[in-house]
């Protein structure tokens, strides 16, 4: 087997194994409603972890997702609520001013040569202090769009809802699978991943490559941002806080090593759905803190990267 | 074979390239015909990389013209080389290990239908390709799951796939064992036969022989001569490349006395998991040399010895002292260094000046509450850089701009001015050309005589002969003999390698 794939394998089964225990314990969450609601609930945290994972797998790291999400949030509050666009023209704006704040971001990286870790905490600090100047308060949205799209959802049998926003996270990762496995920007990512002198000798555009996964980053971070405040019905500066890093999570959590070249979209869907099985669970005990998800994400996190430390050392004995 | 009347595809003319005062390249010139295998040889800084980047483009040059089937062209980067139809397959295969074959065949030209790669198209592409090369392969399979000769000729195929017509090969049989090199050949007789263009650098004077028509030999940036190898031999090639007399040809009278000195270090059932434990005693004024295959435990016991793996079990004495070594601080305290196989990735901080580099070990073994003066640091690394013959420019200069011989010096120099009592040398002449060769070994040969005590392990036997008063070989994890006297020969190593000793001789 394919040695990228064994961590990919390991997360599948974790995830069913804790599946089951979870519903031998709480049959209830078993339905269709359980599974419907975990998809609505952790939408905006999927969406942005595809970008993450397209930044992990180029090598890079992107700490304005949270940021820009928040950002997202208060500038569409703002458009909607005190210019009065409709919402979509709103969305339309917000996904524009994200991707080319990704953009610029990218350039930086590239042209200057600065780590991207550098260049996007700047980002965040950017992103979170241009979303309190907006409006530091939380922005109600009240527009018959959002209550349209609230109320709209397909009914999936034994009462399950299949949300907008739950949709919108399902293209976004088929979309996502097909950008990465099956096109040449795709291509050019693994291959920043793998070695970037090796690649631009290969006539990989390594600048046009790094801009446009940072933008790509963004750009989702801010639809992101749309499925937050469709969720919300709000915008706040202060939303979304620490976002990134559960993206970071849930990337390395679905078998995408941390220093690029290997990983799977299809696994940051299962490393995103293992922490909203953690967190339902919690919800259905009842007795437990809420913090007891950050405690099993940290567990998680650190048995993955030993996983991978293990699997691709054994991997690379031979040289 | 090759008829002078033949048009060359590449042809540069008067190039010159210049580094702030050195200059690299003075007036080269250097063509490469259609169905020749061109060797391009040289010492370390005779401009052989130099003129290779300039006629591949990622160098442009200060002055003088490139030509490609007469015409004169310009190329701004390697891509733009390779457009025109000239393309490079260097020693670090730049590939990428973590992509499939076909994808690293394909990468950047990949067919798609509306947006979407044709995975099956290149997959069979890729294969019907391979087999061009003679292999028969996963194309499916990562990269970096196969042997460094497979990647290489993965390499070729790529370059000669992109580019056609003249194919560089930047020393791509460094790192391949015999049957690989054969194998690699062949393709590259191969390419011949269909009239590319192929220059060819090594360090291999053998290789060379073996696979090229005509050899250009460059020394201090100037070109020496282009010659037909029929017209000439080994000595007429080495002599070129050194411009002086070699005195390679050394063999070793004086040495085949016993141990000078007394005892410096002794090592007793030092062993490790995996590691057959080991005696050992060296003296001063001795050089115990190491032979054996790639994979027999050489560089195991080096890092034994120092600490960088932790034996488990056995003493180490140091002049009747016993110390304890678990890690290589501890190594150096007792007086200890190790210049290591692979300079690049555990010997130098490329970054740091040449001062730098010959002062840290001294500096480590000081501590930290006694720093060495501005003053002091240019005094020694002065006096180090003078004894060996260093040639930098300048000390503050980053270490890694200096060529590789050069480089393993500021690595001996470093530890020399801790002082030591004993040092380990892992493969001293790897990735050096042949002149350096041969001033390393003088090196080895001068710091004995100085009372030194060496633990010297290569796999150029010529050398090991050379320098050392015993031999060790190794097999499969084990010491399985030692050679002293008329025994250090080359046959009789080899014959001790292979095992076969014993029946040789009844």
């Amino acid at each position: 087997m394919n040695r990228s794939l064994r961590p990919l394998v390991a997360t599948t089964l974790i995830f069913l194994f804790a599946f089951l225990l979870a519903v031998l314990q709480h049959p209830a969450m078993m339905s269709t409603r359980v599974l419907g609601n975990f998809l609505t609930d952790n939408a905006f945290l999927g969406i942005a972890a595809v970008g993450m994972t397209f930044v992990i797998l180029s090598g890079g790291i992107d700490l304005s997702v949270g940021a820009v999400i928040g950002f997202t949030t208060v500038l569409i509050a703002v458009l909607i609520m005190w210019l009065d666009l409709h919402p979509l023209l709103a969305f339309a704006i917000a996904l524009g001013v994200a991707g080319s704040f990704g953009a610029v971001m990218g350039a930086a990286i590239h042209y200057l040569k600065v780590p991207s870790f550098i260049v996007t905490l700047a980002g965040m600090f950017l992103a979170r202090g241009g979303a309190s100047v907006l409006s530091s308060d939380s922005i109600g949205i009240q527009h018959e769009f959002y209550s349209t799209v609230s109320k709209s959802y397909i009914l999936l049998p034994g009462g399950g809802r299949l949300t907008v926003i739950g949709i919108i996270m399902l293209v976004v990762f088929a979309g996502a699978i097909l950008l990465a496995h099956r096109t040449r920007f795709g291509s050019n990512v693994y291959a920043l991943g793998g070695s970037e002198t090796s690649a631009a000798l290969m006539g990989v555009p390594v600048a046009r490559t790094t801009i446009m996964i940072y933008a790509l980053s963004s750009a989702l971070a801010g639809l992101a941002g749309v499925v937050f405040s469709l969720y919300t019905s709000a915008g706040y500066s202060l939303n979304a806080l620490g976002v990134e890093l559960d993206a970071i999570a849930a990337v390395v959590i679905g078998g995408t090593l941390l220093t690029g070249g290997y990983g799977f979209i299809a696994g940051t869907f299962i490393g995103v759905m293992l922490q909203g099985l953690v967190q339902t669970y919690i919800v259905f005990d009842g007795t437990l803190s809420s913090w007891w998800t950050k405690i099993v994400v940290g567990v998680l996190l650190f048995m993955f990267i030993l996983l991978q430390r293990l699997v691709f050392r054994a991997g690379s004995r031979r040289t | 074979m090759i008829e002078t009347g033949q048009k060359p595809v590449l042809e540069a003319r008067g190039i010159v390239k210049v580094f702030g005062q050195h200059r690299a390249l003075d007036a080269v010139d250097f063509t490469a015909l259609p169905g020749e295998v061109h060797a391009l040889l040289g010492e370390n800084g005779a401009g052989k990389s130099t003129l290779i980047k300039i006629l591949t483009g990622a160098y442009q040059p200060d002055g003088g013209d490139l030509l490609l089937e007469g015409q004169p062209i310009t190329l701004r980067d390697p891509l733009h080389g390779q457009t025109y139809g000239i393309g490079t397959v260097y020693q670090e295969v730049n590939l990428l290990p973590n992509r499939s074959v076909a994808e690293n065949l394909f990468l950047g030209r990949q067919p798609t239908r509306f947006g979407l790669v044709k995975r099956r198209e290149i997959e069979g592409q890729a294969r019907a390709l391979l087999a061009r090369y003679g292999l028969d392969l996963d194309v499916r399979a990562e990269l970096s799951e196969f042997s460094v000769a497979v990647q290489q000729i993965v390499a070729i195929a790529r370059a000669v796939e992109l580019s056609g017509k003249v194919l560089v090969l930047d020393e791509p049989t460094a790192s391949l064992d015999r049957n690989e090199v054969e194998r690699l050949f062949d393709v590259v007789r191969g390419l011949k036969a269909k009239g590319l263009a192929i220059i060819f650098i090594t360090h291999f004077l053998d290789q060379v022989f073996a696979l090229a028509d005509r050899v250009t030999i460059l020394r201090n940036g100037r070109k020496v001569a282009t010659q037909p190898l029929s017209a000439v031999n080994t000595t007429d090639v080495v002599r070129m490349m050194l411009g002086k007399d070699l005195a390679f040809e050394h063999h070793p009278t004086s040495l085949s006395g016993g141990p000078q000195g007394a005892v410096r270090v002794e090592f007793k059932g030092l062993g490790r998991k995996g590691m057959t434990p080991f005696d050992l005693a060296v003296h001063e004024g001795e050089v115990v040399g190491v032979a054996g295959l790639l994979g027999s435990g050489r560089t195991e016991v080096a890092r034994l010895m120092f600490g960088v793996d932790a034996a488990e079990g056995g003493t180490i004495t140091v002049d009747g002292q016993p110390v304890t070594i678990r890690n290589p601080a501890q190594a150096v305290a007792a007086g200890f260094g190790f210049c290591p196989e692979d300079r690049k990735l555990d010997g130098i901080f490329g970054d740091l000046s040449v001062r730098e580099n010959i002062i840290i070990a001294l500096q480590a073994k000081l501590g930290w509450f006694k720093a060495l003066n501005r003053d002091d640091q240019i005094e020694l690394s002065g006096r180090y850089a003078e004894a060996l013959d260093i040639r930098a420019a300048d000390h503050d200069m980053p270490v890694k701009l200096l060529s590789g011989g050069n480089q393993q010096k500021v690595i001996l120099a470093r530890w020399l001015a801790i002082d030591p009592t004993f040092l380990i040398l892992d493969e001293p002449t790897r990735g050096i050309d042949v002149g350096a060769h041969a001033e390393i070994v003088r090196t080895i040969n001068r710091l004995r005589e100085e009372g030194l005590a060496l633990f010297v392990i290569s796999s150029e036997l010529d050398e090991v002969v050379a320098y050392s008063n015993r031999i060790v070989v190794m097999r499969d994890r084990e010491m399985v003999a030692e050679l002293h006297g008329d025994d250090i020969a080359p046959d009789v190593i080899v014959q001790s390698i292979a095992g076969t000793r014993a029946e040789v001789r009844p």
